[in-house]
This record gives C-alpha cells, sequence and structure tokens, in this order.
C-alpha cells in the first residue's frame, strides 16, 4: 500500500511539475483572495474592544480567518484538478487495471494534494504576514496547526473529490462536497491559527487534537472506502 | 433470450397489471397502508394546530412564538435523528449486500429529511426575529443545522450523478455513512466554537413547560413522526417505480435494436 502510494504521489506531482497548473494558476488564485479580502475589509478600519484588540486592524484581527479561506478556496482547485488529470482516457481504471491497491491510490493522491497545499500556504502564508501585518506568536501551534489542516484538508478531499470524479459535475459538485465537511476544519484551524498569533498558545492545542482526530478519521475512511469508490459498474 | 421477445406485448403488460397491489411491482404510490398512514398524518397536523394554536397557552418570556416549537423542535428530531439515521443504515446494508431496495429507502429518507431541515431553519429564523431581534444568530444549533443541510445537498447531488446507476449508488451509499459522522463533527465543532466565545442562549429546555405545552409537543412529535413516515413510503415508491421503468426500458431498447438489426449482423453500419 505504501509503495503503491508512493509511486500515485511521485506520477502526481511530476504532472505538476511539469504542467505547472499550480505555480501558473492555483498560487496566483491564492494570492489575488488575500488582496480581495483587503477590498473587502477596509485595512484601516478598528474594532472598539480592550486595550489590546484596539491597537489592532479588523483586518489584521480577521488574518487567521482570511488566510485558511483562502488556503481553502486554492485548495478546491487543487482537488479538482487532482481528479481532473485521472478522468481522461479512463486513468482511474487503467490504475486499477494495473493492480494498485486503492487504499494506496487513496493515500497517494492525498500526498500529492497535500505536498502541493505546503507549497500553497507557505507561499500565501507569507503573503498574509506582508499584506495584513499579525505578529508571530507561538510558531510551534503555528507549524502543527498548518501540519494537520493540511492533512485533514488532503485527506478529506480525496475522498470528496473522488466521488465526483467521472461525472461532467464534478467542477460544481466536488466544492458542494468539500465545503460542509471542511466547515469544522476551517474553524478549527482558524481558532488555533487565532491562538498561536494573537494569545501564545492556551486554547489552541485543544483546536490541534480536533483536527488530528478528523485527520486519522478522514485517512481511516478513505483508505477503508476508495476501494468502493474507484470501482466503476 | 432476446429472440423470444415482442416489444408490442412488452408495452401493453403494465396497464395490464393495474390495481394488483400485491405484486411488487406498484402500480400507484399508494397502497392501503399509506393511506391509513395519511389519514392519521392528517388528523394529528389538525389535532396539533388545535391544541397548538388555540388551547395551549402563550409562554411567560417568549409569548406567542412559543408555538412555533411544536413543529420547529420535532421536524428537527425527525429529520436529524430518523431521517440521516435511516439514510446511514440503508447506506451501509447496500454496500453489503447491493439491495436496490434499501439504496432506494437510504435516498428517499433523505430527501424528505432535507425537506424537513428546511422547514426546521426556517421556523427556527422565524423563532428568533421576535426572540433574539434578528433571523440570523451564530448559535450553535443554528449553524450547525445550516452545514448539515448543505451536507445533505450535497448527498442528494451524488445521487443525481449523471453515470452508471451502481457505481452512483455505491458513491452514495458511501457519502450517506461519512455524512452521519460528519452531522456529529459538525455539531461538536461549532458547538466548543461558540461556548469559547459567548454565554448559552436562551435555553427551550430551561423554560417553565405547561401541561398542554409538554402536550403539544409530543403531539408534534407524533404528527411529524408520521407525516416523515407518509412521505418517505411515497417517495421510495416513486423511486421504485423509475427503477422498474428504467430496467424495463433497457430491455425493450435491447430487443427493438435486435429486432431492426436481423439475427445476421452484429454492429450497426459504421462509416466507411
Amino acid at each position: 500500500m505504501i509503495r503503491h502510494a508512493k509511486l500515485i504521489a511521485a506520477k502526481d506531482l511530476r504532472i505538476e511539475v511539469s504542467a505547472k497548473v499550480l505555480t501558473a494558476q492555483i498560487l496566483p488564485f491564492g494570492l489575488l483572495v488575500l488582496v480581495l479580502f483587503g477590498f473587502g475589509i477596509p485595512p484601516d478600519r478598528r474594532v472598539l474592544g480592550t486595550d489590546d484588540e484596539a491597537s489592532r486592524s479588523l483586518l489584521e484581527q480577521a488574518s487567521p480567518g482570511l488566510f485558511w479561506l483562502a488556503i481553502l478556496f486554492s485548495a478546491l482547485l487543487a482537488i479538482n484538478r487532482s481528479f481532473a488529470i485521472e478522468s481522461v482516457d479512463g486513468n482511474l481504471d487503467a490504475l486499477r487495471l494495473a493492480g494498485f491497491d486503492p487504499a494506496g491510490v487513496f493515500l497517494g493522491k492525498s500526498l500529492a494534494v497535500a505536498s502541493e497545499l505546503v507549497v500553497l500556504e507557505v507561499i500565501v502564508g507569507i503573503g498574509a504576514f506582508l499584506l495584513y501585518g499579525p505578529p508571530l506568536g507561538d510558531p510551534l501551534l503555528l507549524g502543527s496547526t498548518v501540519l494537520l489542516t493540511t492533512g485533514a484538508m488532503a485527506f478529506a478531499g480525496t475522498l470528496y473529490g473522488a466521488l465526483g470524479a467521472g461525472s461532467r459535475l464534478r467542477d460544481t459538485l466536488v466544492p458542494l462536497l468539500v465545503l460542509p465537511v471542511l466547515a469544522p476544519v476551517l474553524l478549527a484551524a482558524t481558532r488555533a491559527t487565532e491562538s498561536s498569533l494573537f494569545e501564545g498558545s492556551s486554547s489552541g492545542w485543544g483546536w490541534v487534537g480536533f483536527l488530528g482526530a478528523f485527520c486519522l478519521l478522514y485517512l481511516g475512511a478513505g483508505i477503508l472506502s476508495f476501494g468502493s469508490l474507484l470501482e466503476e459498474t | 433470450m432476446t429472440t423470444e421477445m415482442s416489444p408490442e406485448s412488452e408495452a401493453t403488460q403494465p396497464p395490464r397489471h393495474a390495481g394488483g397491489s400485491e405484486s411488487p411491482m406498484f402500480s400507484s404510490t399508494a397502497s392501503k397502508v399509506t393511506s391509513v398512514l395519511g389519514w392519521m398524518s392528517i388528523v394529528a397536523i389538525g389535532a396539533l394546530l388545535t391544541l397548538g394554536l388555540l388551547i395551549s397557552p402563550p409562554e411567560v418570556s417568549q409569548g406567542e412564538s412559543v408555538r412555533l416549537f411544536y413543529i420547529h423542535v420535532p421536524s428537527a428530531i425527525v429529520c436529524l435523528y430518523i431521517a440521516f439515521s435511516i439514510t446511514l443504515v440503508g447506506s451501509i446494508i447496500y454496500l453489503r449486500n447491493q439491495s436496490v431496495f434499501w439504496d432506494l429507502v437510504a435516498g428517499a429518507s433523505a430527501e424528505v429529511g432535507v425537506l424537513f431541515l428546511a422547514f426546521t431553519l426556517a421556523t427556527g429564523m422565524l423563532w428568533g426575529k421576535p426572540t433574539w431581534g434578528t433571523y440570523w444568530t451564530w448559535d450553535p444549533r443554528l449553524t450547525s443545522t445550516a452545514v448539515s443541510f448543505i451536507l445533505y445537498l450535497g448527498y442528494l447531488a451524488v445521487r443525481r450523478l449523471d453515470m452508471d446507476p451502481v457505481a452512483r449508488s455505491r458513491r452514495a451509499a458511501v457519502l450517506g455513512i461519512v455524512s452521519f459522522a460528519n452531522l456529529i463533527i459538525i455539531r461538536f465543532s461549532v458547538q466548543w466554537w461558540r461556548s469559547l466565545h459567548q454565554g448559552a442562549t436562551i435555553d427551550p429546555r430551561d423554560t417553565q413547560l405547561d401541561d398542554s405545552m409538554l402536550a403539544s409537543f409530543f403531539l408534534g412529535l407524533v404528527a411529524m413522526t408520521l407525516t416523515f413516515a407518509w412521505l418517505v413510503v411515497h417517495r421510495f415508491r416513486v423511486a421504485w417505480l423509475e427503477h422498474q421503468l428504467e430496467a424495463s426500458q433497457l430491455e425493450t431498447a435491447i430487443a427493438e435494436r435486435t429486432a431492426a438489426a436481423g439475427p445476421s449482423t452484429g454492429l450497426a453500419p459504421g462509416g466507411a
């Protein structure tokens, strides 16, 4: 299973390196979303509150949520892309004919999506720090949050991406399926990031635990169900 | 096998079956059981309207708007606990033995469940306006119910995918199982999220309940469950008829093509 996963992940990343959809389209989209949020929330508007909060702009306070929203929207594109490359010429059937373990296919595709997401998160994250200017409070908590959120998005995204694979309605269906499922992940990631940036690490680790549990659940669900999802007719 | 089939006799068969309610292939979606169920639902709704709107008193703090609870809470219980559990069970059984029956039961239950969920959201928002002064507040129940609504709309969308019916049913079954887990995850995360940031909102369970109010609530539960069961049975039978029709159309089409092509030619004339 692990060997198959490595093969699939390597294949997907090789396609990605030669097609450059991530760097040429998804990444600019993520950065653009960051800039557009600045238009939606006026950058110089401040919130009245405690002394600590009053010194921050609304945009800076909302930056964890806005960052994760930008990543979530970009992740949808990455997930769709991950199955778009399998939809042509009956690729999924070919993978099955080649004797690939469905669980391995799931893991491999998730790993490829996760690696793409990490690249996205690093660059969009740097963009968010530059544009919104939040402080960097607790790097360890931030790092764990990013890592587990990536896993949660990749595992759940791959499972739901497969549900729409092979259908002409895939492009519109996958966001409808993935967004409500990832809503708790967005919530947890935003809270944990908020706490890592602004508060130190008081309540953030609880949310990191939640993200970890979500990751494990979807890892298990994907491994168990991918066989049924890939099987056509 | 196909050579014996005559398309004419096939086409005239379904009308002859009409009226035979004991045959597994329904000719109408009504039967004795469902008409009894239907009348019971209507009577229960009528009794609920009388008890809930006329007999029971307005509540001390919420006033008249408390009457919305007699339909709001029962419909929430029916969709979140009964409907989606049936979908879960149906999906599990379908994945185990590929029974079309359970696949269609899961789909019918989810479809009516989504209807009840929409009704729950609408009545909840109507209640919120006079009570909280706004249609929408980020109350944990309200928020998680809204996300669950979208979740099951996605399930229904997968059931309508343009693909092979067996593969589609299998995908829907996987989704029916995972969605139930999501229902719990969403509820849990939203509750935790709000509990960190704001105090508890008005909890309907804290308020003092009059006997006639309690009676209205339980009658509401009965009325909603009966209506749900009635709608699901009908929805299932429509789905079953559609399934039968699709199967028979395919057979007829194969028979027609075989007859038109004749015994010697296997393939349709292709391009030169």
